[in-house]
C-alpha cells in the first residue's frame, strides 16, 4: 500500500512536471531551441501572479485567466526580440543567448520581489484532500494533473489537425522546404514560444499554489522540465506527457525509500535513460 | 511580351566560392524552359538564387518587371513561384495529404488563386488519393517526387521551378512524371526545368538554356539547337563533340 501511495503521488507530482515539459517539448521540437530561461519564465510569471493576487485580491482562478494571455504575449514578444535572432541550425546562440536571459530574469525578480519566498494564497484548496481506495490524494494535485492531461491532448490536437500545427510539423522536419511553401518560418516560431511559454503560465499559477517560489528557484524547475523531455523523447508531445509522469514517480519512490534521496532518483532515472536509450523511452531512432 | 520571371546579370556566391557569373534568361508566361549543364554548372545555385534562399541583388531578379531579387522564400512563394526542390524535400513523419495541406493552408492563408485542388491532383496523380494517409517517406521515389510537384502546384505558382525532377527514377517513373508536364502547362503555369537529361529536356521544353560553369554558353529553341552546339556548350568549347 505505501508503496502503491508512492505511485499515485508520484503520477501526481508528474503532473505538475508535465506542465513544464510541455513547452519546453514544443520550442526543442520545432526550433532545437532548449531554453534555459524556461524556468525563470516559470517563476516570474508566479511572482506576477502572486502580486496581482494580493494587490487585486484575485482568486486563483481570475489569476490564471489573467496570466495565461500574459504569457501568451510574453513569449511572443521573447520570440520576437531575442529568439528570432539566434535561432538556426547551430544550437549554441541560442543556448547562450537564453542562458544570459535567465540571469538577467533572476537579478530582475531579485531587485522586483526580494530573496523572500512567497506563494499564491489558494484559499484553503491547496490542503483540501479526498480518499480514493485507501489512498489520500489532494484535491490540488488532481486538478494540475488533469489541467496537464487536457493540456497535453489540446497541443496533441492542434499540432495533427489545424493550419498553425500543420505548418510548425512542417518547420520542424525542414525548415527550408517550409519556407518554399509559403510558411514564414520566423512567424509560426513566434506562435510556437507564444505557446509554450502561455501553458508555463497555468504551470505558474499551480507551482505557486502547491509550493512557494523565490526568484532563485528557476533553474532547479528547468532541470525537471529538461529531464522529463529527455526521458520521453525530445519533441513528442505525449512523450513529455509521459516522460515526466516517470521522473515523478521515481523522485516519489525514491522519496519514500529515503526522503533525501528523492531529487537524485529523478536525476539517475534521467541518467540512465539518456545512457541507454538517448533517444527517450518513447521517441524514435534518429536518423 | 514581358517576361514574367527574368534575371539580369545574376551573380551568386556560396562564401568566397562564385557560383553564378552574371547570368541572363528570360521566361514568358505559358512558356517552358529547360535549364540543362553538367553537375556544378550552377543549375540548382540558379534556381535557389530565384527563389531568395542565397542572397542576391534586388535588380538581379526581376517579377513581371518588378525587382525581387533577394526576397524572403516565403514571399516569393505569394508573388507566385514556387519549387520541386531538389532531392524533394518533403516533410518526414508526415502523411501524404498532410505534406499537400501544408501549401494548400498557406495558399488559403494569403489568398492565391489557382485552378490546383487536391482533386485535381488526384486526377493528375491517381496514387496520391490512393497513399492519403502514408506516411511520405514509405512511399517509393516516383510517388515522392510526385508529392514533391503536387504541393509545389498547390501553391497555386504562375511560375514553376522543377530541379532534376528525374534525379534517380526509373525510365518509366520519369515518363509518366514528365507526361503530367503539359497538363500543368495547360493550366497557364510557366516552367523553368532543370535537368541533366538533354533529350528529355528538349522535348519537355520551348526553349532552353545550357549552363557551363556559372554561365549561359548556349540559348535556343528546343527544336533548332543541334547535338553537337549542345555537346560544346555542356561540356565546353575544349571538349570534344559527343
Amino acid at each position: 500500500m505505501e508503496w502503491f501511495d508512492a505511485l499515485v503521488q508520484g503520477i501526481l507530482l508528474g503532473g505538475m512536471y508535465a506542465q513544464y515539459a510541455l513547452g519546453m517539448a514544443l520550442m526543442f521540437g520545432v526550433m532545437r531551441i532548449v531554453n534555459i530561461s524556461h524556468g525563470d519564465l516559470v517563476i516570474l510569471l508566479s511572482l506576477i501572479g502572486i502580486s496581482m493576487a494580493t494587490a487585486w485580491g484575485l482568486a486563483p482562478v481570475s489569476v490564471l485567466i489573467i496570466l495565461v494571455p500574459l504569457a501568451v504575449l510574453m513569449g511572443w514578444v521573447l520570440q520576437k526580440a531575442v529568439l528570432n535572432r539566434v535561432v538556426g541550425s547551430d544550437p549554441l546562440p541560442s543556448l547562450i543567448a537564453t542562458f544570459g536571459l535567465s540571469i538577467a530574469l533572476q537579478n530582475l525578480m531579485l531587485q522586483i520581489w526580494s530573496a523572500n519566498s512567497r506563494s499564491l494564497p489558494g484559499h484553503g484548496i491547496e490542503s483540501q484532500s479526498i480518499e480514493i481506495a485507501g489512498v489520500y490524494v489532494g484535491v490540488l494535485p488532481l486538478i494540475v494533473l488533469a489541467v496537464a492531461t487536457a493540456l497535453t491532448w489540446g497541443l496533441d490536437i492542434v499540432l495533427k489537425h489545424t493550419r498553425f500545427g500543420r505548418a510548425l510539423r512542417a518547420a520542424s522536419a525542414d525548415v527550408e522546404a517550409a519556407s518554399m511553401t509559403g510558411i514564414n518560418p520566423r512567424a509560426v516560431y513566434a506562435l510556437a514560444t507564444a505557446v509554450a511559454v502561455g501553458i508555463l503560465g497555468f504551470a505558474a499559477v499551480f507551482q505557486s499554489l502547491r509550493s512557494t517560489v523565490a526568484p532563485a528557484d528557476g533553474p532547479a524547475q528547468l532541470i525537471y522540465a529538461f529531464e522529463a523531455v529527455i526521458i520521453g523523447g525530445m519533441g513528442a508531445v505525449w512523450g513529455a506527457f509521459l516522460g515526466s509522469m516517470v521522473l515523478g514517480i521515481a523522485q516519489a519512490i525514491g522519496f519514500r525509500i529515503d526522503p533525501g534521496f528523492g531529487v537524485l532518483a529523478g536525476h539517475l532515472v534521467f541518467l540512465f535513460v539518456l545512457a541507454t536509450r538517448p533517444q527517450g523511452l518513447f521517441g524514435k531512432a534518429t536518423t | 511580351m514581358t517576361a514574367v520571371l527574368s534575371t539580369h546579370g545574376l551573380i551568386a556566391r556560396y562564401g568566397d566560392f562564385q557560383a553564378l557569373y552574371g547570368v541572363d534568361t528570360e521566361l514568358h508566361p505559358g512558356e517552358a524552359v529547360a535549364l540543362i549543364g553538367a553537375n556544378g554548372a550552377g543549375k540548382s545555385t540558379f534556381l535557389r538564387s530565384i527563389m531568395g534562399l542565397l542572397p542576391v541583388a534586388k535588380e538581379m531578379v526581376r517579377l513581371d518587371g518588378e525587382p525581387v531579387g533577394g526576397t524572403a522564400t516565403d514571399r516569393m512563394v505569394q508573388k507566385g513561384i514556387a519549387i520541386v526542390p531538389e532531392g524533394r524535400r518533403l516533410f518526414t513523419g508526415m502523411s501524404v495529404e498532410d505534406n499537400l495541406r501544408v501549401a494548400i493552408d498557406q495558399a488559403a492563408r494569403i489568398g492565391a488563386k489557382g485552378g490546383w485542388t487536391l482533386s485535381r491532383l488526384h486526377k493528375l496523380f491517381p496514387i496520391l488519393a490512393e497513399k492519403a494517409r502514408s506516411q511520405v517517406q514509405s512511399l517509393s521515389g516516383g510517388q515522392q517526387q510526385m508529392v514533391a510537384i503536387g504541393r509545389a502546384l498547390l501553391c497555386q505558382p504562375r511560375v514553376l521551378l522543377c530541379d532534376e525532377i528525374s534525379l534517380g527514377l526509373a525510365p518509366k517513373v520519369i515518363r509518366e512524371i514528365y507526361a503530367a508536364l503539359p497538363e500543368i502547362r495547360a493550366a497557364g503555369t510557366a516552367m523553368i526545368v532543370v535537368e541533366q537529361d538533354v533529350g528529355l529536356a528538349q522535348s519537355a521544353s520551348d526553349r532552353l538554356y545550357c549552363m557551363l560553369e556559372g554561365r549561359v554558353t548556349l540559348t535556343g529553341k528546343s527544336g533548332d539547337v543541334t547535338r553537337e552546339q549542345i555537346g560544346k556548350a555542356y561540356f565546353g568549347a575544349s571538349h570534344g563533340v559527343v
